[in-house]
């Protein structure tokens, strides 16, 4: 394999150092579905128009998880097919030896991002990924039939399953067989993680592993509010979503067969799309508080970001282009066309986006509430962390022993991981 | 006098072709599995992360046992021979493999039998009962995902329209199902390679023996037993073999159907998990060679099992 690379690189620069213009040519990676990869690929080809560099995406699969894998193995390799990498707002502490350090390039834009944003890319001081768009989930709701039975938008957890089972049972009465009252990200995967961290952190239950380190998820309220999301399975959510991934609990939405869902900002657009039979039928709000004390609204900040293979050929070109991706013109460009949330503060203030994309403005709200994973925290053990938790939680939820009981599981296996530190 | 010496120079000489022709295919052996597996199992004994895998350390068995004293006092005992996780990966594995195996030779037998008899049409049906076997596994194991999702699956739809269940299941999803659902997509995928392996032994055996056993008017029943099945027990064996090791290897399907299930999770998919997503090389290198022992101890003995029996003369 390295022979004919090796080859290809003298021939390519041979035929470079013969040509006038300093043309190169720049692989990226994305796991970006649907209309996110579409509006990716006009960006670049404007970038192409504009510089005369050509850049090739390759297409991952949608999971987070799989794509984590990879890139692991080819930035293990030292393989320099790619130059930049699509990067998950938890990865950086675990990338960040074999990524460029973008401090210095970057230092005339990153003012214009959210300071947590930056802070979350940063690892030992160094900048290893630009963001390009966040992403904070929201309670999508069905308007259409909580007017029809005069129900209100529910304020907290328990109301909404109680609203949720309530026009499912009504909606059933009437013929609607199919109709389930909430979809979420049940499957093991680190979208349970996603999940399940909002329903114990707005029962104020703690965030796993705390901003110091110790291990907090051993407690009444967390366990509490594992058990109502056991309630959920089989009453008001079908069994299935215990095998749901994001596009899962999107395709039984957007059929119509949900009252409620909790997704990311890509669901909005693909739901107000032609020929959508829920289109302009729903809308979106912050998903609710638990109840009692310390119970606060909680939504997991997700987000994408740039960044740049150590083992790249042509990192300059490769900064260049992050920086293009990054930039306000083409996070607004991105944010109008795929209703992605910008990185970039003042773009929430800006008059287009309000007006093409009216939730975007409103999403601000949502973004306040944003709890970040435990990936600063636990740093290269972040991912084990994420998956026992992740487990604990999938067999709370389907049913294999009590919330008390695998919380209590949990805590000594992460007390385990920690060691003398994490 | 002359001869016998030169016969050991002609063997010598036939010795000698004779590796110079097997070299290449050695040296491609031990450079495409020999070396990988020696730097897996060297990697099983040292502290290694994919961060920077030229940086590990000797540490010798602790991946694989090893016992920790607290300052409290407490002993805790650590590594894979320890780990409930691994050995509910070694039990998923081996049950998996046991019954999809059973099933499937069981199924190829039938339909070998039914092949091997002349009827019209034979060259259609056995081309077209290959289909499974043909499609890439990813291939068909996304398929059937789509076939077993609960709201929109075809398989759940059929079921409700017979009656046969009266909610729709969540197969990959269920705890009591998961299993299952890989089972079955395994059995459809791989019955047909038995079946094929087994046509090709019954295909070889001579008719003349079929045709005594119907003139001395010997039940069906009794000529497969006791002439058929004895007759392609070795063939029966290899496939029985070669589905086995396959089967303890399991991964692809598994990874694509249900990948975090603690139900069905294989002693390949846990090997990968360490590997390549949790920080633990190392600790997955010693799983990866913990499964090629294992495999390579169930090959010796059911190797050493079907010599002993073949010898007694069966």
């Amino acid at each position: 394999m390295k022979f004919p690379h090796a080859f290809l690189a003298f021939a390519l620069g041979a035929v470079l150092a013969a040509g006038p213009a300093r043309a190169v040519d720049l692989s990226m990676v994305s796991g970006d579905t649907g209309v996110g990869q579409k509006v990716l690929r006009e960006i670049l080809d404007q970038y192409e128009k504009k510089t005369g560099n050509k850049v090739t995406v390759v297409p991952m699969p949608p999971s987070t998880t799989d794509q984590f894998g990879q890139y692991r193995l080819w930035l293990a390799a030292g393989n320099s097919d790619i130059d930049v990498y699509q990067t998950d707002v938890i990865w950086a502490p675990q990338l960040a030896s074999q990524l460029v350090d973008l401090t210095e390039a970057t230092k005339d834009v990153v003012g214009a991002h959210f300071p947590q944003i930056i802070q979350s890319q940063t690892v030992d001081g160094k900048l290893v990924a630009l963001p390009i768009f966040t992403d904070a989930p929201a309670l999508y709701y069905r308007k259409d039939l909580l007017d029809k039975y005069g129900v209100k938008l529910p304020a907290t957890w328990a109301e909404l399953a109680d609203t949720a089972k309530l026009v499912m049972d009504k909606e059933r009465a009437a013929g609607n067989k199919d109709i389930w009252g909430f979809v979420f990200q049940g499957n093991a995967y680190e979208g349970l993680t996603c999940d399940a961290l909002e329903w114990v952190m707005s029962n104020g239950g703690g965030q796993i592993v705390e901003p110091d380190g110790t291990i907090s998820i051993n407690n009444p309220k967390a366990a509490a509010a594992l058990e109502m999301a056991r309630g959920w399975v089989g009453t008001i959510s079908p069994p299935g979503v215990l095998a749901y991934q994001e596009e899962e609990s999107r395709g039984v939405w957007q059929t119509g067969n949900a009252v409620f869902m909790r997704n990311w900002p890509y669901a909005y657009s693909l739901g107000e799309s032609e020929g959508s039979p829920i289109k302009g039928k729903f809308d979106v709000t912050t998903l609710p508080p638990g109840s009692g004390e310390g119970a606060r609204p909680a939504a997991t900040l997700g987000g994408w970001n740039l960044a740049v293979s150590k083992y790249s050929k042509n990192p300059d070109a490769a900064i260049e282009l992050v920086k293009w991706i990054a930039s306000p013109e083409m996070q607004k460009y991105r944010a109008l066309n795929a209703s992605y949330l910008p990185t970039i503060q003042a773009l929430y203030d800006d008059a287009d986006i309000a007006r093409k994309q009216p939730v975007i403005p409103r999403w601000k709200e949502v973004f306040l509430n944003a709890v970040p994973r435990p990936s600063a925290q636990a740093k290269v053990r972040y991912n084990e962390v994420s998956s026992q938790f992740w487990t604990a939680v999938h067999k709370t939820i389907s049913g294999e022993g009590t919330a008390a009981d695998n919380l209590a599981d949990l805590e000594v296996s992460l007390t385990k991981l920690k060691g003398a530190a994490w | 006098m002359t001869s016998p010496r030169r016969r050991p120079q002609l063997m010598r000489q036939r010795a000698r072709s004779a590796w110079l022709f097997l070299a290449p295919m050695l040296i491609v052996l031990a450079a495409v599995a020999g070396w990988p597996l020696l730097r897996t199992i060297y990697f099983s004994f040292t502290d290694a992360s994919l961060a920077d895998l030229e940086a590990s350390r000797w540490i010798g068995f602790a991946n694989y046992f090893s016992i920790l004293q607290m300052p409290s006092g407490r002993v805790i005992y650590d590594g894979l021979l320890v780990d409930p996780v691994w050995w509910r990966a070694v039990w998923n594995t081996l049950r998996f493999a046991v019954i999809s195996v059973t099933c499937e030779t069981i199924l190829g037998m039938i339909v070998a039998l039914v092949l091997n008899a002349e009827f019209r049409g034979r060259g259609i049906v056995r081309a077209a009962i290959l289909i499974p076997w043909t499609i890439p596994t990813i291939v068909s194991a996304k398929m059937w995902q789509w076939m077993l999702n609960d709201q929109f699956g075809i398989i759940n739809d059929v079921l409700l329209r017979l009656g046969l269940i009266s909610t729709k299941i969540a197969w990959t999803a269920n705890a009591d199902t998961a299993m299952f659902a890989v089972l079955i997509v395994d059995i459809w995928k791989t019955t047909p390679f038995m079946a094929l392996l087994i046509l090709a032994a019954l295909q070889m055996l001579p008719q003349e023996i079929f045709e005594v056993a119907k003139l001395d008017g010997v039940s069906p029943w009794r000529v497969f037993w006791r002439v058929t099945l004895p007759l392609i027990r070795p063939a029966l064996m290899v496939a029985v073999i070669f589905r086995g090791l396959d089967a303890l290897r399991i991964f692809d399907l598994i990874y694509v159907l249900t990948p975090n299930n603690v139900q069905t999770k294989s002693m390949s998919v846990f090997a990968r998990e360490n590997l390549f997503e949790f920080d633990k090389f190392a600790y997955g290198s010693a799983a990866s060679t913990l499964l090629f022992a294992i495999l390579a101890l169930l090959t010796m003995l059911v190797l050493w099992l079907g010599r002993v029996r073949l010898d007694r003369g069966y």
